[in-house]
Parts: C-alpha cells; structure tokens; sequence
C-alpha cells in the first residue's frame, strides 16, 4: 500500500504520485564523481602503506609516487636524460603505429577487398594474430639488432592486426543496398571501393587503429624490455631492479600519457574525417 | 499450361509504344534450388505507371533486379527502347526501400553521385544547376547543402528521387520506395510522385505490397503470384487523374481493391 507505484486494488485512490527517482550517482557531475573515486583509491593505497599491509620496499606511498613524478617531470622539463630517454620511446612508438598503420591498411585491403586476400591470406593472418606476438622480440633483436629498429619492429608487429580487421571489417560495413545503388550506376570496382566502401567503413577503420594506438606503446616497451635500448622500457627495467618502486610507478604514468596522446590524436583526425558518424562523435567528446 | 494466365496479361497501358519489353523471363537459383520467375511477360508503355503486387517472396524484387540489369535471368529475354538489357543502364532510374543516402555527402552531392560516378567529378559540378531545380521540384529547396543525418524518412526519400532522376532515365523502377515511412508521410508520398511522374511523363513500374498504393498510382496492376513467381492478372486501373488520397474513399476504388485481392493469395496479407 505505500509502494506509490502499486496501483491499488481498486477501492482505494494511490496516495501519491508516481515519479521518475533520479539515483545520487546521476546527480552529482561526471567530474566530481571521477575525482571522488580517485580520492577514494588513494586513501585505500595510502592505508595500506601506513598499515604496512605491503611492505614499503615493494610498494611506495602515493606521496613517494607524487614525489618522483615532480621529479621527473622536471628532468623532462629541463632537457634531462629522461627526455632523450622518453624521446627514444615516442619515437618507437609513433613509427611503429605508421607502418603498422600501413601495413595494415594495405593487408585489411587485400583481406577485405580481394577473394584471394580472403580466402588464402586470411586463414594464415588468424593462425600467425593468435600467436603470442611478443614472443617474436628475441628474433626481431637477433635480426635488427639492439637498437631502435627492433623495437618499432615488435611495436608495428603487435599493432598491425587491430588495423588489418577494422580495415577489412569496413570495407565489408556497405550494406546490400548501398551496393546494389552503386552498381546501378555502373560504378566499377575502383570507384566503388574509393566513392563507397572506404568512407563507410571509416568507423571500423579507426576503431582498429585505437586498439593499435594502445598496443604499439606495449610493443615497444616489451621490446626494450627484452632487447635494452635507451627508452623508458629500459629506465623501468632498471628502476624495477633497483627496487626503486615510486620510479616505476611514475615512468608507467608518463608512458599512459605517451598511449593516451596517440588516442587522442587518432581521436581528433578521425573527428575530423569521419564527422558524420554520430558514435564517433560521441566517442571523440568522450575522449576529449 | 500457364500460358492462358499468361495471355490474358495484354498490355492495356494509357498510351504510347511499348517502351520495356520482357518476354518469358523465369529465374531459378541454382545453387538455393529456388525458382523465383515464371515465364513473365510485361511490357511497360511509354508515360505509363504501372504496378506489381505480390506478397513478400513472390519474386517481385528479383523481377525489379533482372529488369534493371543486376540480375541475368535464366532463360527469356529484356529489352529496353529496343535494345536488350545486358547490365546496368543509364536509362534506367532505380530506388529502393531505403533511401541509401550517403552521409559523408550533402543532400546535393548525393543527388549528383550517378553523374559523378558515370562522367567524373567536373560532369557532376556541371550538373548542380540541374540538381537544384530537382530538389526544387520534390520541395527541399534550401536543403542543397544539409547532410542526410538532418532530413527526416520522408525526405531522405525525395533526396533520393532527385539522384533517381538526375541522369534523366526512360524507366523508373521503384522497390517499395516508401514502405520504410510512417502511413501519413508514405500518402503524401505518393501524391508526391505522382505528381513528379505527370510532370515528367514518366514510365514507371513500382513494385509493393500494398494493394491501395497501387491502386491509387497505377494505371495497370499486376497480380504476382507465390513462388514461382508468375503474373495471374493484370486489373485496369480507370480513376481519372490526377489521383487524389479522398478517391481512396470511392466506392469503385474499394471495387478495385477487392478485385485485387481476391486475386492474391489467401493469408498472404493478414
């Protein structure tokens, strides 16, 4: 009887009105509610190192973290060796990403737009993407030595399948009669391909290179992992070593950022090129 | 043994000389083991409307394919002005259920694409002053340069009208073109085209499944058949033009309704 939104039997009138309930988590801003968590998880951490439920050799205080983040963050700032160090890495990365950017393309169209890529290149690309693909950075150092190159190998390696699939996965996204229209018009295969099935499947397109924009930053830091180098990969490998935990800490957060600005300027060319697919827009404000 | 039913379709258009011939056309897909077409015999006269009606999987759409040059049929031949149809045609205007706008394009770079795809890029700027007297005549002056994400079912529709009718064909053929609208929107549609189609004397076959839409637009009606698809009747359509939506109400429309549907298949439109 006091549910307001039972109707009651019959005989007697509901008391109140029905209304929509909006829950706190709805009410409180996006912002707010983000910081709040943040607060939250750095309380927790905070505690358990005050507690000494871990032990403070393996892991730091946020404070400690903090620390060394203002302290690299001025080393990159005055032109340190971490600069040359996170230097070396972007580098390896934004390489990485191009030719995995090509190579996929050029692959995504093969698999996509020919019965040959299809049907004979296809099975081989599924067997060799469900390899564990970073076991391949000892080979990639034996062939191209210790430095960069091997590493934007491994990075480009590691990418290049997002970009194969979101390829070939766009140029299938016209539907039948989108088609069908075209040939109507006697369009050929060419055109077809240039006037209708790389712009509609621009969304899947870069869906692919998003996913490749976080994997070719693990790419190149497994790949200085395994074959040194003088990137950040190589400054937490040490650092780790050292059981110098705050470092490590703060080079990962600076790596995130090196991720997340690649997203972010895939996310801004693709909201410029692709300004009529409404999810994309939604996504870029997101991301932005 | 069909031929009976074959021979009573005559082609009765308005007026004018036969502009689409079909003769004995049948389809059978091979490799699905279905026969679709049925020896069909049709002959569009010129600046005439004519529809086929059949209930879903009739065969309707494949008949559309083959005609526009899609599709080859299995055995029968298709002429179109004299010459047969061997692939897709300039002269040939086609639209589907949706009107597969483009979003990436304004409504007027959508309306010239066919132009743009058939003659380049310089043939198709040429053809804006054409494009805009088109979107003029469906009524979407001053929408030239709005993106099909900013138009409402109903004028995505007539968007597509335009690109139908900008390469200038001797045929429309039309898929259930405004099957995909709300009720109000898809009368005044009908209006609409028949409106453009007296305007520009056009020939047209409209392919549906809604016996008042045929009736109202049509000069001659085809009643298909199920699987395999063949025509079983062709009714007159004798309303005056122009067409209105109040003659939806007259009792010989309702005639002629009946007619029809006495014709189709029991249950195919419940």
């Amino acid at each position: 009887m006091t549910h307001p939104d039972v109707m009651t039997g019959g005989d007697t009138a509901p008391t109140t009105v029905w209304r929509e309930e909006v829950s706190l988590i709805d009410r409180i801003p996006r912002s707010l509610a983000m910081i709040l968590l943040l607060i939250g998880f750095l309380a927790v951490w905070q505690a358990a190192y005050s507690f000494d439920l871990i032990s403070k050799i393996i892991m730091p205080s946020p404070w400690e973290t903090a620390v060394d983040i203002a302290f690299v963050g001025h080393n990159l700032v005055t032109g340190g060796y971490m600069l040359s160090a996170l230097w070396t890495t972007t580098l390896e990365v934004v390489e990485g990403f191009l030719i995995a950017v090509l190579i996929g393309f050029l692959f995504g169209l093969l698999v996509g737009e020919t019965a040959f890529g299809e049907r004979a290149v296809m099975p081989y690309l599924v067997a060799i993407n469900a390899m564990p693909k970073v076991a391949f950075a000892p080979l990639f150092v034996s062939w191209l030595g210790f430095g960069i190159a091997s590493k934007v190998a491994l990075a480009a390696f590691i990418a290049v399948f997002p970009v194969i699939v979101g390829t070939a996965a766009g140029l299938h996204a016209a539907d039948e009669n989108a088609r069908m229209l075209f040939r109507t018009m006697g369009s050929s295969r060419w055109q077809t391909l240039v006037k209708l099935k790389l712009p509609i499947g621009m969304p899947h397109f870069f869906a692919g290179l998003k996913n490749a924009t976080v994997l070719v930053v693990v790419g190149a830091v497994v790949g200085e992992f395994l074959g040194g180098g003088k990137g950040f990969g190589e400054l937490i490998r040490v650092a780790a070593s050292q059981l110098n935990t705050p470092r490590v800490f703060c080079l990962i957060i600076y790596l995130s950022f090196l991720g997340l600005g690649l997203y972010w300027v895939v996310t801004f060319i693709q909201h410029r090129f692709v300004f009529w697919h409404r999810e994309t827009v939604l996504q870029a404000e997101i991301g932005a | 043994m069909n031929e009976t039913a074959v021979k009573a379709v005559e082609p009765a258009g308005r007026q004018g000389r036969p502009v689409y011939e079909l003769h004995g056309v049948s389809k059978t897909f091979v490799r699905r083991n279905v026969h679709a077409l049925d020896r069909i015999d049709l002959s569009l006269a010129e600046g005439s409307f004519t529809a086929v009606i059949g209930s879903s999987g009739c065969g309707k759409s494949t008949l559309l394919k083959i005609m526009a040059g899609l599709l080859p049929p299995s055995d029968g031949s298709v002429y179109l002005s004299g010459k047969p149809v061997m692939g897709p045609r300039r002269d040939i205007g086609m639209m589907f259920q949706q009107a597969t706008l483009f979003p990436w394009r304004t409504a007027i770079q959508n309306v010239v694409l066919p132009i743009e795809v058939r003659d380049g890029k310089q043939a198709a700027a040429s053809a804006h002053e054409r494009a805009h007297e088109l979107l003029d005549l469906v009524g979407l002056k001053g929408f030239e340069l709005v993106y099909p994400s900013e138009l409402s079912g109903g004028m995505a529709q007539r968007v597509a009208i335009c690109r139908m009718l900008i390469t200038e064909p001797t045929v429309l053929l039309l898929d259930e073109p405004f099957s995909a609208l709300d009720e109000l929107t898809r009368d005044f549609m009908n209006m609409e085209l028949q409106r453009i189609c007296m305007q520009r004397d056009a020939t047209v076959l409209l392919v549906t499944h809604s016996i008042a839409e045929a009736v109202i637009l049509s000069d001659l009606v085809y009643v298909m058949s199920q699987r395999p698809g063949r025509f079983e009747e062709a009714v007159e359509i004798d309303l005056p033009r122009p067409r209105s939506l109040d003659m939806m109400s007259d009792p010989h429309f309702g005639e002629l309704v009946n007619r029809i549907r006495s014709h189709l298949d029991k249950g195919a439109f419940l």
